[in-house]
């Protein structure tokens, strides 16, 4: 912490002096009780919260949920809900791949599926993306994942729509109502920084271990942003759109239904994209819960350390999701083109009909060609042995060990370790009341109060350790892709063509599942610290580059060109004019790295960590719905402390310096 | 109320603020636009009252922010009144219930928006016959009236096109259609023509007047352009600051402002374009020789008050003489004298 706030620099958050001086008197006061702690004349008890001390919140919250789930009969209603549910799934599964429940038609061939997927991309975005649509699918068969993968799609199918039916209904209940709006709002900011083994114990708990739990947490999940988007879209409709619609005399329904929502098409679809993208994340990671799937093929192959199968795992993962994201956005952007008169019903709908015709033809074939339909297990062209060789060789480079054995040593030992201890060795008052200085400073009054409050309630649930090494994985990783991230982006930022590059770059990785980014830091570092700072690390740079470049790259011209004609340099334009107008933004930025690299140090825990994540992870074994709460609330305050903090400080920033 | 007034203003109030009502209700009368903001409110329409006629084109008019587009918004009660009634023939429309008002807009009223307000998921012909579905009306029905308006707009051709492949002078054009489809008694513009280049505009203006002659209905004209509220109105209404300054027939605007305000408008108005002999005949007065008819401007009429030696030229309108303009004044009026 103390660490973070020194490292910014200090001119640009002065707004009152006073506020400035109290932060100062916080610090100062931790700072007293930490060398207090060193001389060992600070009594154990303002040390750490004493066992005694810590409130049992984890049998109090088990047993509230007991009395939800069994009293209230909230079991009853979701294993009912499950029932409907775990219907849909069945016949998902059944159609892709061949589950042996009704409609027992399936499985669909993949020619098939790859075909429509091509009709589909060449509908959408033209032959770049039908080759995508289609490129992908054939490599999933070939590459022999094709059953795996069609095990996530068969819960992906049934979970986005639904996250997608809720979060629209949600969404246009709070803007039509602003008590929902006042309701959902301070749910939905916990949710999104909530641990996702958070949301899949009690989705275990309710609706059954499997692709019904695995369903039901991945919706969960998903919603959020769908309510968000829907919101803003029909906030954003002109009016002059909706008075035109009343002056048509539609009634309220009407105007909904016609109006406003094809009004609102552009946010509702990105909102849709939103959630195909995380259901396609949190799906894959529901294989902690044992749903079967890229994911827990994914798991297994890592745990065994089969790097080869891993990487070939993860590029699928890779390629779906890209295929997902690209195609959505395309039809984010896709606007209605009329035709010309006189033109026939076939020409009007050609994608249609062609997708329909090839989608039967390639099922006709399936019954005649084997190959057409499966590819068996030695037909696949999968080089798992062959890339784990490659890899192991590539890491047994004398030069490359090299790099990988000094950052181990040095790094982790020198610098990362001691840190690690250095946080673990202030006391939990002193390190509470550096936050709200920390708070203080950036924020305001309130934020420190929040932050105190939050942090607070971290020491009391007796998990204070644990958080702390999580913050220290985080602040470190978040640092590191800082110093790596930053100079990058501002390189990047001076040429319209890197800047271009660099967000495509960017937003491509950014829609990988977290997943994935496990995998090259163990290929890379094995099951060490350094490899879960490493993964947290590169998942965390991706928003820090992106807003940077944004950051700096909408700088309005105005301003760049009066530094020039008063004559500044390249780097004092850079360090007076841009970064000073891009800081907000880059604050924004850096603030959702914070939010990333919290989420990654969950999941993180599978290489094996001594944080929160790792007793969450435990927790999933069993039923411990209470202590599962209660660390995932730890890693929720904390990361809502940032959240708050930086969040404020970019707002009153903008509003400063009048770029709102 | 008199019987042929469509539209009856009185004593309209709309104020934004917390607690409109109220406020009103504790208020004292001739309390300034100022005070009324500091105590917290703005006051977008302040105490109007005013009578539109059946056939006639009322033009508001006004810089932005004097509470035009507030205004006409009360007529059709896209804003809820403070306080003051607004009464479409005679009916008072603030307490009709949602159901009548929309009933009252589905039968009666059009509007033409500055921005457009198009659906941009819908093809031109869908725009145009949405007010008629909104309405009910069957498919074929609808698509039938909405080629006619269209054709009427002269965007003939166009009918499959979406909104965003169309210049901004055709998207008024389906404005314009769709705020004609339900035939409506009562067209509301609201500056229907500032979003669009000087040319392309003065172009509506003259299809404005055209279908305004085929259709004569009973017009509330927005707009922040004097040239075109003169082109355009039979009475003008400036305002300012949510009230209104002065409301009269442009020659009467234009020959005696009512406040400095209104002056300043007129100032550079070229008056012989404006101001008609009809405006300029006295009863009292009776002239020689041959009339001129009541419509015609004093430009128009130039080249003979020049060239004519009478002092009192006799004015007719619709053959019926109404009596005689005094030549030196409309002469006055042409070398810009007062």
């Amino acid at each position: 912490m103390a660490a973070l706030s020194e490292g910014a620099p200090a001119g640009f958050a002065a707004p009152a002096l006073g506020r400035n001086r109290v932060a100062v008197v916080l610090l100062a006061a931790a700072a007293v009780l930490t060398v207090a702690q060193y001389g060992g004349l600070l009594p154990a008890a303002l040390h750490r919260v004493p066992e005694s001390a810590v409130p049992p919140f984890a049998p109090m919250l088990d047993a509230a949920f007991n009395f939800v789930k069994d009293d209230l009969g909230l079991l009853a209603l979701t294993r009912w809900l499950t029932e409907g549910l775990q219907w849909v799934l069945d016949v998902t599964a059944n159609l892709l791949f061949g589950k042996r429940r009704w409609p027992n038609l399936g499985p669909i061939p993949w020619t098939a599926i790859a075909a429509v997927a091509g009709v589909v991309g060449y509908y959408l975005g033209g032959w770049r993306l039908a080759l995508l649509g289609a490129g992908v699918f054939i490599w999933t068969a070939l590459i022999g994942q094709w059953k795996d993968a069609m095990e996530t799609m068969s819960v992906l199918v049934v979970a986005a729509p639904l996250a997608f039916a809720i979060g629209l209904g949600l969404g246009i209940l709070a803007w039509k109502h602003r008590a929902v709006d006042a309701a959902l709002r301070p749910i939905l900011s916990a949710l999104q920084t909530l641990p996702f083994f958070t949301y899949l114990l009690p989705a275990v708990i309710f609706f059954k271990v499997g692709p019904t739990a695995g369903a039901v947490a991945t919706t969960i999940y998903a919603i959020p942003p769908m309510i968000l988007m829907t919101t803003l879209g029909l906030q954003k409709v002109p009016a002059e759109v909706v008075e035109a619609g009343e002056m048509s005399g539609a009634t309220r329904w009407q105007l909904l239904r016609h109006v406003y929502l094809p009004s609102a098409r552009t946010e509702i679809l990105v909102g849709v994209n939103q959630v195909i993208m995380l259901c396609l994340a949190m799906v894959v990671l529901t294989a902690f819960i044992g749903m079967p799937g890229l994911g827990a093929k994914l798991l297994s192959m890592m745990g065994s350390f089969k790097l080869g199968r891993s990487f070939e795992i993860g590029i699928t993962i890779v390629l779906l999701a890209v295929m997902l994201d690209r195609m959505s956005k395309a039809w984010v952007v896709k606007q209605p083109v009329h035709h010309e008169k006189g033109t026939s019903w076939w020409r009007c709908h050609i994608h249609l009909v062609v997708g329909t015709v090839l989608f039967a033809a390639f099922c006709v074939l399936g019954q005649f060609v084997e190959v057409a339909t499966e590819i068996g297990r030695r037909q696949s062209f999968s080089q798992g042995k062959l890339i784990d060789t490659w890899i192991k060789s590539f890491l047994a480079i004398d030069a490359v060990q090299a790099v990988t054995g000094f950052l181990r040593a040095f790094v982790n030992v020198q610098i990362l370790i001691p840190f690690r201890n250095f946080l673990l060795s202030i006391p939990t008052p002193a390190f509470i009341l550096a936050v709200m200085a920390f708070a203080m400073w950036l924020g305001g009054r309130r934020q420190a109060i929040v932050a105190g409050v939050f942090f607070g309630l971290v020491a009391l649930s007796g998990w204070w350790d644990r958080s702390v090494i999580t913050l220290y994985s985080v602040l470190s990783a978040v640092a590191i892709a800082a110093l790596i991230g930053l100079p990058l982006a501002i390189a990047a930022s001076r040429s319209e063509r890197w800047s271009r590059r660099i967000l495509l770059a960017c937003d491509t990785a950014q829609t990988f599942p977290s997943f994935v980014y496990l995998i090259p830091a163990i290929m890379l570092f094995g099951i060490t610290d350094i490899a879960v700072i490493f993964s947290i690390l590169i998942f965390a740079m991706v928003p820090l580059i992106r807003y940077t470049v944004e950051g700096l790259r909408t700088v309005p011209a105005e301003m760049t060109e009066a530094a020039d004609m008063a004559g500044a340099t390249a780097m004092q334009k850079l360090w007076k004019v841009q970064l000073p107008l891009a800081l907000p933004t880059m604050a924004v930025g850096f603030n959702q790295a914070l939010m990333f690299a919290f989420f990654m140090v969950i999941i993180a825990a599978f290489i094996g960590t001594q944080d929160l994540g790792q007793e969450l992870q435990r927790t999933l074994a069993g039923t411990d719905l209470g202590k599962n709460f209660v660390l995932g609330l730890c890693v929720a305050l904390m990361a809502l402390t940032f959240d708050l903090v930086i969040l404020k400080w970019a707002k009153d920033r903008k509003r400063a310096l009048g770029l709102d | 109320m008199t019987d042929q007034s469509v539209i009856a203003a009185r004593n309209v109030w709309k104020l934004f603020g917390p607690d409109p009502k109220g406020y009103l209700a504790g208020m004292e009368a001739g309390r300034s636009f100022d005070a009324i903001r500091a105590d917290g409110y703005i006051a977008g329409v302040k105490d109007v009252s005013i009578e539109v006629a059946r056939g006639e084109i009322l033009v508001i008019m006004g810089l932005s922010g004097s509470g035009k587009s507030t205004l006409v918004r009360c007529f059709s009660r896209l804003h809820e009144v403070s306080g003051g009634t607004v009464s479409i023939e005679g009916t008072d429309i603030g307490a009709l219930s949602e159901r009548d008002l929309i009933e009252l807009r589905r039968s009666k009223m059009g509007m033409v928006f500055q921005s457009f307000g198009l659906l941009p998921h819908r093809t031109v012909l869908e725009n145009v016959a949405f007010p008629l579905e909104m309405r009910g009306q069957d498919r074929h029905a609808r698509r039938e009236r909405a080629l006619e308006v269209v054709k009427l707009v002269g965007l003939e051709g166009r009918e499959d096109y979406f909104p965003r492949e169309l210049s901004g002078g055709q998207q008024q054009r389906v404005g314009i259609a769709r705020s004609l489809a339900i035939e409506p008694d009562i067209w509301f513009l609201d500056e229907p023509f500032s979003a669009l280049d000087p040319l392309i505009r003065r172009e509506m203006q003259d299809e404005f007047l055209r279908l305004q002659r085929m259709l004569s209905k009973t017009i509330v004209f927005i707009t922040h352009d004097f040239d075109e509220a003169l082109r355009l109105a039979d009475r003008i209404a400036i305002m300012k600051d949510g009230g209104v300054e002065q409301c009269a027939t442009p020659d009467e605007i234009v020959l005696n402002p009512a406040t400095p305000y209104v002056a300043k408008f007129t100032e550079d108005v070229d008056k012989a374009r404006v101001v008609h002999a009809g405006s300029l005949a006295r009863r009292d007065l009776t002239g020689e020789g041959v009339p001129v008819d009541a419509k015609a401007s004093v430009q128009d009429l130039a080249r003979m008050l020049v060239q004519d030696a009478r002092a009192a030229i006799p004015v007719t309108r619709n053959g019926a003489p109404i009596g005689a303009m005094p030549r030196d004044e409309a002469l006055d009026i042409l070398v810009g004298g007062t």
